[in-house]
Formats: structure tokens, C-alpha cells, sequence
């Protein structure tokens, strides 16, 4: 890879990054009133908000406010939870060992999902194959994730009982009763994600198969099926990557509603609760480390895509 | 085959987006039962007679919650369609119009943009003004601003670079002028397709967000917010759960169909894949 366009790439993520960092500050700021007074109730005696006033450092001039936040972040000090007592850092890093496996267990599993019905349908293209998989795909990418869960635990959790409605025990109480607790979860977050995501593979697969490249690998005597595996996937993943990145966002942002719909004691939740708590320095590092997640995963998705299509690096010089 | 799915997909999507328009505009003169009458001796009944798809945990009846849950999904898509496409428009025009720093400048805010999905955006706005309909239409309809932005921008180029443009800017004709006599007319279908699109992603977010408290208050009814309320019930009155996402999943899944049959016909190159 090129280290022009590696170079390019690293000054657009932390661009964005300072600018999104810029944007979360800044609207948190529009609130309102006194928000030492905001946290404690319009019944706090003055000298208590005074006194946290000056603790959160609500005194000083926003820009120094949001520097010191700024420095903080990189050094990893996200400063303390005024509902929990606790610091920020410590909330979000137990609240990441359920958001981060659950997104990571329901993209595999959309991937999984995505990849097989996209390929099956192209190869089928306008047979009843095809047909079907545009069908359910037609109906997945209406489907409201939370309502497909709240299904999921009517039939498995309700009916079967096979899984529990809701909670997690933790990692602590072993792998399995912790993928057992994230099963319904990552399949309510997947199969939306996946009725996309095949849909793009579908249209992307049967793009390539007009190329005239697997035109003359057919006419040297490749099987349509090496054709696909060998040439044609390859090409189709540099759409299907990038839709993939894109659809981490729409994940992350899935995860904070089905951490609701199951009770999970995840990043979502917990920047919900801080919501309710007025904790809000909680919300502003929530906000910016989800929003962190998204740029940066793009960031590597552009990479990806530039690794597998080397023209990619060239257009983005020009552009 | 192709243009019998097409057309296929256009009539299913065009039944199912009119019968929501007409299910929320009967809803504003007329509903099976008051959506404001409760009767508590009458919770929690089955689907009956008297009330088709049931009552609540409050005793108001389902199917007319059901019509004036359409009604507010109506609005929430169609003032945050406006807004996204009223910006949205207007910077990808202008991206495509003067190119060079302004471009690259809008087309970064409109990569930053995609970073806050419409949810984010939503609580970060609700952890400041509170929760409310109104926040939540301006999060779905902000977030649809990077996306039509990007949309009308490709498309705008692409007729910017047709021999006719070329030739009014050869006569005199200013950018601004081009844009709107030209351009504009030009890009309309495409953004037409979008704005369908975007109005389902719309009803969507609003169900999720007022499912969370985020977004229609009570006593309003809202689709998202009948889902919250039936997850208390899902032991005792199961169906509860049922009504509210199918209406969801069938008004966004007419919605798309309309928009994908429409999008086939304004660009049939990308029906060839489809």
C-alpha cells in the first residue's frame, strides 16, 4: 500500500476525529441552565452545586473545558461518572466487553449469512432462487430489529424457553451461558444487517460476472464455479466491504436498542442510563467513542478496499 | 421477467404506501374507538368483535391506536424527509457546482455525518433539550443530510458533464443558472427515489427511538411506543407485540418497494443487476 494514501487516510480519521470531537463538546454545551444544577435537582443547596461546579470544572472557559476533555481522551483519562462515583474509563471498558462481542458476533453472523444467499441468489440470477432471496431480503431490510427480537423472545425465551428473556451473567460465569445471552441479541442485530448485505453481494457478484475478464476465463476452459470463487468474489468484496463498514455504524447504533429490548448491561444501556441520570460525562465520552468506533472502522474498511483493489489508492490521489 | 418485477415491486410498494396514507388520513376523522378512551375493565382482551385486534393494558383499542400511529409516522417521515432533503439538496448542488475546496470541504462534513447514526444523534439531543418528537424528527431528518448531500452531488456531476451544460457555460450562462435550469430538473427522479428510501429509514428510526422514550410522548399513540408497552405483556397478551411491527415492517417495506420499482425505471442500467 502506498504511503502517500496511508498518509492521506490517517490525516482524514484524525480530522474527523477532532472534528467530531469538536461537534459532541459543542452540543453538549447548548444545554441549558447550570448543569451542576441540572445533575443535583432544583432542591440542591447552592453551595453543594457551587462546590461541584468547580469539581467538574463547569468554572473555567469552555475551550479550556474542551481541551482539558481533548488531553484526557488521549491519555485515557475520561475524567468520573457523577451517578456511578466511578471513573468513566473503568464504566465504559466493563460496558465494551458486551457491545464489542455482541457487534462482532452480529456482523460475522450477517457476513456469514449475507455472503452465502448474495452468491447463491447471483448464480441463480433470475431463477426461483433469486427470486426467494430477493424476496426475504425485501422483507428483512424492512424489518424493525427490535420488534424481530422482541419476536425471537415470544418464540425462544416465552414459548420454548429455551433462552432467557433478557440480562447477561458475564464472561466470569463462562463462554457458554455468555453466548447463550447474546445469541438472541446478535441474531435480531444480524439478520437486517445481513438482508442488506446480500443484496449488495447479489447486485456486486453479478456486476463482475458481466465483466469481460470471466468472459475469457470461461472462454480458457475456468468452470463457472472456479470463475466465481477464483476471480469474481474478489472483485465483489470491494463494494461489499465498504457496505460492511458503513453497516458497523448502523450496528453499533442497532446495539443500543437491543441492549434495551434484552436488558444488557452494555455500552448502549449504559449511555441510556446516563441519559435518565443527567450523568453527562458519561453521554459526551459515550457519544464520542461510539462515534470513534464508526470513523475508524470505516478508516480500515477504506483500507481494505484499497488493499484488494489497488486502483482505489490511485483515484484517491486524484481526487 | 425483469420488468414484470419491477412492476411488480412498483404495485406492491404503491398499494402499501396508500393504504398507510389513507389508514393515517381516515385516522384523523375517524377510528374504530376514541384513542384517548380508556377502559380498564376491558385490558388485555383477544382480537373480538368488538375490538378487531384487541385492547391494551389500558383498555384502548389496538386497531385504532394501530391508524393514529400511522398518522404520526406520516409526519415524523415526511417533515424529516424535508429536512434532509432541503439541506441535503442544497450542499450536494453546491459541492457539485464549485468543485475544489468546497467539495472536498462538504463531502468530509458529509463523511463525518454518517459517523453519528440517527439514534446517536437522537440522545445526544435528548441528554440536552429532553426527549421528544421534535428531537427525534430533527436527528432522523440531520441525519439524512450526508446522504442526499452525496446523492444529489454524484448526480449532479455526472449531468454537469453532459454536452448541453458545456455548451450553456460556453454561451454565458452562470454556474447558478445552470444548476437550477439544468441540473436541478435533471437530478429530481433520483432524489425522488432517495426521498422514498429515506422516508421508510425514517419510520423506522422514529419506532426505535420512540420505542426507547426518545421520541412520540404520551398519550400520542406511536407504533414504537405500543412495542414498549406490549414487552411488559409479552407472557400475558402476546399479540400485543405482533400488531405494531408488522405495521411497521409493512409501511416500510411499501415504501422501499416504491422506491426500488421507481429507482428501475429512472436508472435501468442498475435494474439489469437487480
Amino acid at each position: 500500500m502506498s504511503p502517500l494514501f496511508l498518509a492521506r487516510r490517517l490525516l482524514t480519521l484524525l480530522l474527523t476525529l477532532f472534528v467530531a470531537s469538536l461537534l459532541v463538546f459543542g452540543v453538549l454545551e447548548l444545554l441549558p441552565g447550570n448543569a451542576a444544577q441540572l445533575l443535583m435537582g432544583p432542591d440542591a443547596a447552592p453551595e453543594a452545586v457551587a462546590a461541584l461546579a468547580e469539581k467538574l470544572g463547569l468554572n473555567d472557559a469552555a475551550i479550556t473545558r474542551y481541551f482539558h476533555w481533548l488531553t484526557g481522551l488521549l491519555r485515557g483519562d475520561l475524567g468520573e461518572s457523577y451517578a456511578y462515583g466511578t471513573p468513566v474509563a473503568t464504566l465504559i471498558a466493563e460496558r465494551l466487553a458486551l457491545t464489542v462481542p455482541l457487534a462482532l458476533l452480529a456482523m460475522a453472523l450477517a457476513a456469514l449469512l449475507a455472503l452465502a444467499a448474495g452468491v447463491f441468489a447471483a448464480s441463480r440470477h433470475n431463477r426461483l432462487g433469486d427470486w426467494l432471496v430477493s424476496a426475504l431480503s425485501q422483507l428483512g431490510i424492512a424489518l424493525p430489529n427490535f420488534w424481530f427480537a422482541i419476536l425471537l423472545i415470544l418464540v425462544f425465551s416465552v414459548g420454548l424457553q429455551w433462552v432467557p428473556a433478557g440480562g447477561f451473567p458475564g464472561w466470569g460465569e463462562g463462554v457458554r451461558p455468555a453466548l447463550q445471552a447474546l445469541a438472541l441479541p446478535a441474531v435480531s442485530l444480524a439478520v437486517v444487517q445481513a438482508a442488506i448485505l446480500a443484496r449488495v453481494t447479489r447486485g456486486a457478484v453479478l456486476e463482475q460476472l458481466h465483466e469481460d475478464y470471466v468472459r475469457t476465463a470461461r472462454a480458457k476452459g475456468l468452470s463457472r464455479r472456479s470463475a466465481l470463487w477464483g476471480h469474481v468474489l474478489r472483485n465483489a468484496m470491494v463494494p461489499v466491504t465498504t457496505v460492511m463498514g458503513l453497516q458497523f455504524a448502523n450496528l453499533l447504533a442497532g446495539t443500543i436498542v437491543i441492549e434495551n429490548v434484552f436488558y444488557l448491561p452494555g455500552l448502549g444501556r449504559l449511555i441510556f442510563q446516563a441519559i435518565a441520570n443527567r450523568d453527562l460525562t458519561v453521554v459526551r465520552d459515550c457519544v464520542m467513542l461510539l462515534a470513534a468506533m464508526v470513523v475508524a472502522v470505516n478508516f480500515v474498511v477504506d483500507l481494505l478496499a484499497a488493499w484488494i483493489d489497488p486502483r482505489l489508492q490511485q483515484q484517491g490521489q486524484r481526487a | 421477467m425483469r420488468r414484470i418485477r419491477t412492476n411488480a415491486k412498483l404495485s406492491l410498494g404503491f398499494v402499501l404506501t396508500v393504504a398507510l396514507l389513507l389508514t393515517a388520513l381516515l385516522s384523523t376523522v375517524w377510528t374504530p374507538w376514541p384513542t384517548g378512551e380508556l377502559d380498564v375493565l376491558a385490558k388485555l382482551q383477544p382480537p373480538g368483535e368488538a375490538h378487531w385486534l384487541g385492547t391494551d393494558s389500558l383498555g384502548r383499542d389496538v386497531a385504532s391506536l394501530l391508524m393514529a400511529g400511522a398518522q404520526v409516522s406520516i409526519e415524523v417521515g415526511l417533515i424529516a424527509v424535508a429536512i434532509g432533503l432541503g439541506l441535503g439538496t442544497a450542499l450536494g448542488l453546491l459541492a457539485a457546482a464549485r468543485g475544489g475546496w468546497i467539495d472536498e470541504l462538504l463531502m468530509r462534513g458529509a463523511d463525518l455525518g454518517f459517523a453519528f447514526p440517527a439514534i446517536l444523534t437522537a440522545l445526544l439531543f435528548t441528554a440536552v433539550f429532553g426527549p421528544g418528537i421534535e428531537i427525534a424528527i430533527a436527528a432522523i431528518g440531520l441525519h439524512a443530510v450526508p446522504t442526499f448531500a452525496r446523492v444529489t452531488r454524484a448526480s449532479a456531476r455526472e449531468v454537469l458533464s453532459r454536452d448541453y451544460c458545456l455548451a450553456a457555460r460556453a454561451c454565458g450562462r452562470g454556474a447558478w443558472d445552470i444548476t437550477r435550469r439544468h441540473v436541478l430538473p435533471n437530478v429530481l427522479p433520483v432524489l425522488i427515489v432517495q426521498g422514498t428510501i429515506q422516508f421508510a429509514l425514517a419510520i423506522l428510526a422514529e419506532a426505535a427511538l420512540s420505542y426507547l422514550g426518545l421520541g412520540t410522548q404520551a398519550p400520542q399513540p406511536s407504533w414504537g411506543r405500543m412495542l414498549a408497552e406490549a414487552q411488559t405483556f409479552l407472557f400475558s397478551a402476546p399479540l400485543l407485540a405482533v400488531f405494531p411491527g408488522l405495521a411497521v415492517m409493512l409501511a416500510v417495506l411499501g415504501l422501499n418497494l416504491l422506491g426500488d420499482g421507481l429507482r428501475d425505471l429512472v436508472d435501468p442500467r442498475l435494474a439489469r443487476v437487480r
